[in-house]
């Protein structure tokens, strides 16, 4: 801390200066490289995402490609493999989950009353030791044997048969890992410490809320995965034998682990989407979230309960009677908290005063689709039900469901709601709607017809499949085409003029029932926001001196 | 902007037009419509009339579990099929508020935003209810959860052992014991795919030698692994299982229809994951014993002694029976190999004098770079006749032979 506080007093000096650029601050390529701004940084973060989730979309057609008709046409099936494990790998490390801090570093600091983020410099070493690991995990398709090809759960001891770009993948995701923890530390202690005088826990916003919890989530389970994937790296060249069965090791015992990490991850990619729609939802209602205080308690219950139901999704592995039936308990009460939010979002909505721009669009749609991945994840969560459907497509339009329609829903929304605060300018409310409409229905296009095909026994991961389930297929590959297009007008309608300031002025508050402190700043929010903590009102939510 | 859509919301007639208008009417159309052609188009481009449903695997284009036969598949289907009413329920319930609030409680209509923004009771009603309703669910789950689990009584046992990628099938105990054999994907089907020509209702699903397995008799099916994880799975039978390398776990099931079922493999194996489908024939008792005499007899028959010598010419041509249905899905039939996979064809290995790194080379596999080990997995006599049939054929003319007591030999190496 003692490194950071002086920063905002430094400003202090010379408030009275036009302090944009008094301070001489980098400018050029070092403002990026050598960024300590949150809001730099929060740039950096969002645009690295949404590179890595256009990398990974395209690996998503390429595999929907090869999918379109049965027979092999494009791709040999290791290949494929390929595709479907970086896909997965990118999405999940590369897009998800920094683009969720990108929206952390822009918005707590602002949400708070904080100057900038606690640990400014470890918050510039976050984001860059993204770019290696990124590098490192999407040039593996250049290396001798190609890219992983063992599925982004990459289980043992099909890793261990995989060639150099195991390794890669695996220092990759150890970057990641170590990235992600120091983001979550940052962003703990700026919420612990640095809050404006007034914004007790229990008045902050929601997203700063869910952010809170989804910070511990990450800095428990990120050295699991860490553990996992270097237990790998030893059985693959140091002749250890964690794993590996050849030498008395337990493949199983991998999937344990990895699930450990691997469900409460489900959470740190779904739980920031939360808070975002509990901020949407009260602003665009007109009328206060309801049942503040539930939703922190469900948020907190979702959190832990997301640590005893790993097994879950290892029903299949022939687990004793006992074993699954306490996962299968365990997992079907998550349900009762998450169905807590999604009713208490129903009641802000009920008799408030609604309009639909694009921020409460996708809010709406994502309670909406969310609300359909949680009733399969319900099915899937009966054990004898989840044994049929385990590795079929269902489960893979289970969580795209949840994946895209509520942690890529949730930011779209987030986007439009706060991008006028970041770039000063209004974006087009037609092409919001025409983003939101074209994405809900190719996103159902291509991930409906997904539930038939593993109710009717097609498994995931394969190059080729029987005759019977082309048709569904097809549907889904035209469905993703449509979806990816959508997304690179998003880019290039939206994203880019709003870039270049192209777009009506926006108003410091442009959303008439918004409230919290990032509307008490103008639009654009200034380089420095709150260099002196604000006097707040009771609420929290508004400066008054 | 809030000027621009106040206008643009200000008219006070209230109809579903109006509505689906307010949420962008242009975009709505224009994407239903792209929707609506793509779709038609794929029906009509893509739907293969000729394709029709396999007995016992896949229906074209289904929406539901393959029909059940057994007792537990039957179960998961009743359970599955209560918790698709349930959630239609809550669906229909719970948007039903939602899309009611939409409606009514927008700006647009005149709608002034209440002030409410708790209540002790209803919150705790929507944490109780739910809370009773999965505990019901969990309830009418357990009784089948147990019963997938009792695998006790078995009349017959049988071993299945994933290798990549083939199924190997042991029984082990029950009418049968003793018989053994590998069942592998029909080497047509994996060429029809290569050449992205699918044909037929059982593209991909056609195996050389299925499991088969009595009517009415509780099979238990062990399974393991050799290599990685595979899943042994056939929907009609509400069993999948992995089969776990270095572990044995165990299922079962109990067929009550005489027929033909399908699975695929359930665990991603590696490159031919798609490619190690599961076939189980189910046969009346009569017909099952007389399946187990016939392949008694043939077994006898077919029993190699690893002490035989051979001369070139039928070892030559077993081996090249051995090499098209295990070493052309990667080596290709031409000897040239694909991609990673190394050429035989030339090859200094192949047409080495010393035919020992060879032999040791298919015994053992090399492993990281996808060339599983063979030992065990064929026989002695299969191997050296495949190694004789790759020195002697395409541009290789060594001349050589390679006899069951060379690779005896190596074995022991």
């Amino acid at each position: 801390m003692s490194a950071v506080l002086p920063h905002p007093i430094d400003h202090g000096h010379d408030h009275d200066h036009d302090h944009d650029h008094s301070h001489g601050h980098p400018t050029g390529w070092r403002r990026w490289v050598f960024a300590t701004n949150h809001k730099d940084i929060g740039t950096l973060y969002l645009l690295f995402a949404f590179t890595m989730f256009l990398v990974g979309g395209t690996l998503a057609l390429l595999i929907r490609l090869e999918l379109f008709q049965p027979g092999l046409q494009f791709f040999n099936p290791e290949l494929f493999n390929q595709f479907t494990t970086m896909h997965g790998l990118i999405m999940v490390f590369g897009a998800i989950m920094p683009a969720f801090v990108g929206f952390a570093n822009w918005m707590i600091p602002m949400q708070i009353g904080a100057a900038d983020m606690a640990f400014a410099r470890m918050n510039n070493l976050s984001f860059w030791l993204l770019i290696p690991a990124a590098l490192m995990l999407v040039g593996s398709f250049f290396l001798p044997g190609g890219a992983p090809a063992a599925g982004w759960t990459l289980y043992a001891p099909l890793t261990l048969q995989m060639g150099p770009s195991m390794d890669g993948g695996i220092f990759a995701m150890h970057l990641m890992g170590a990235s992600s923890i120091m983001g979550s530390i940052n962003i703990i202690v700026t919420i612990l410490n640095m809050r404006a005088p007034g914004m007790t826990l229990m008045k902050m916003p929601m997203f700063v809320w869910t952010w809170l919890i989804t910070a511990y989530l990450l800095i428990a389970v990120m050295p699991v995965l860490a553990g996992a994937i270097t237990m790998t790296l030893t059985d693959r060249h140091f002749h250890t034998s964690f794993f590996n069965p050849a030498g008395g090791g337990d493949p199983v015992m991998y999937q344990h682990v990895f699930w450990f990490f691997g469900h409460p991850e489900v959470y740190i990619m779904i739980l920031p989407a939360f808070g975002i729609v509990s901020q949407v939802v009260p602003a665009f209602a007109r009328k206060r979230l309801f049942g503040y205080t539930s939703m922190v308690y469900a948020t907190s219950s979702i959190a832990i309960l997301s640590f005893i139901v790993w097994a879950h999704h290892m029903y299949t592995t022939g687990m004793p009677v006992t074993g699954q039936l306490f996962f299968m308990y365990a997992t079907m009460l998550i349900s009762v908290p998450t169905g807590v939010k999604v009713f208490n979002w129903l009641a802000t909505m009920w008799r408030g005063s609604m309009t639909f721009e694009a921020p409460m669009l996708w809010a709406v749609g994502f309670i909406f689709v969310f609300t359909m991945g949680g009733f399969t994840g319900l099915i899937c969560s009966m054990a004898p039900i989840d044994i049929q459907l385990q590795d079929t497509y269902y489960v893979v339009a289970h969580f795209h469901y949840v994946l895209v329609a509520g942690s890529l829903f949730g930011m779209f929304s987030g986007y439009y709601y706060w991008a006028p605060k970041w770039t000063g300018v209004m974006y087009s409310e037609t092409r919001g709607k025409f983003h939101f409409w074209s994405s809900l229905i190719f996103f159902n296009i291509t991930f409906f017809p997904m539930h038939f095909l593993g109710l009717a026994g097609m498994p995931r991961r394969v190059a080729d499949y029987p005759m019977q389930f082309a048709d569904f297929n097809a549907v889904a590959s035209i469905g993703a085409l449509g979806f990816g297009l959508t997304q690179v007008y998003f880019l290039l309608f939206v994203v880019v003029p709003a870039m270049r300031g192209k777009g009506e002025p926006a108003p410091q508050r442009p959303w008439e029932g918004a409230e919290g402190l990032e509307w008490e700043v103008p639009s654009p929010a200034p380089w420095h926001t709150y260099e002196t903590p604000p006097k707040l009102d009771r609420t929290a939510t508004k400066v008054i001196g | 902007m809030q000027l621009a859509l106040a206008r643009q919301e200000g008219s006070n007639y209230v109809t579903t037009m109006m509505t689906i208008r307010k949420l962008g009417y242009g975009a709505t159309r224009a994407a239903l419509a792209v929707s609506a052609f793509a779709t038609t188009g794929v029906a009509l481009a893509f739907g293969d009339k000729s394709v029709t449903d396999l007995p016992g695997g896949p229906r074209a284009n289904g929406l539901d579990f393959q029909p059940a036969v057994t007792e537990v598949a039957d179960q998961i289907k009743m359970l599955h099929y209560g918790m698709l009413i349930v959630c239609t329920a809550i669906f229909v319930i719970v948007f039903g508020f939602m899309f009611y609030s939409i409606v009514k409680h927008r700006k647009s209509v005149g709608h002034k935003a209440a002030n409410f923004h708790e209540s002790t009771a209803v919150e705790i009603a929507w944490t109780v209810v739910p809370f009773i309703i999965v505990i019901l669910m969990g309830a009418f789950a357990t009784r089948t959860v147990v019963a997938m689990k009792d695998t006790t009584g078995a009349d017959l046992t049988i071993k299945a052992t994933g290798y990549q990628w083939k199924w190997g099938y042991d029984y082990v105990k029950g009418e049968g014991e003793g018989l053994a054999f590998i069942s592998t994907l029909d080497t047509a089907q994996r060429n029809l795919s290569e050449e992205g020509k699918p044909a037929g209702n059982d593209y991909l699903l056609k195996v050389d030698n299925p499991l088969v397995v009595p009517v009415n008799k509780k099979v238990r099916i062990i399974t393991t692994a050799d290599d990685v994880i595979h899943s042994w799975s056939v929907p009609a039978f509400g069993v999948k299982q992995d089969a776990i390398p270095g572990f044995v776990r165990d299922t079962w099931f109990l067929a009550n229809k005489v027929g033909t079922y399908y699975g695929m493999c359930s665990e991603l194996c590696g490159k031919e994951h798609a490619f190690m489908p599961i076939r189980v024939d189910v046969l009346s008792a009569a017909d099952y014993t007389a399946w187990v005499d016939k392949q008694k007899k043939a077994l006898a028959a077919a029993a190699d002694d690893p002490k035989k010598v051979w001369d070139i010419a039928p070892l030559e041509a077993r081996g090249e029976k051995v090499y098209l249905a295990n070493c052309a899905v990667c080596h290709k039939p031409d000897g040239k190999g694909a991609g990673p996979v190394k050429p035989l064809d030339a090859s200094p290995v192949v047409n080495d004098k010393d035919p020992n790194a060879q032999i040791l080379t298919v015994l053992h596999g090399r492993v990281p770079q996808g060339m599983p080990a063979w030992q065990g997995k064929l026989s002695e006599t299969d191997i050296a006749a495949a190694i004789t049939y790759t020195k002697n054929s395409w541009s290789n003319h060594t001349g050589q032979l390679v006899q069951p007591a060379d690779v005896v030999a190596d074995e022991a190496k």
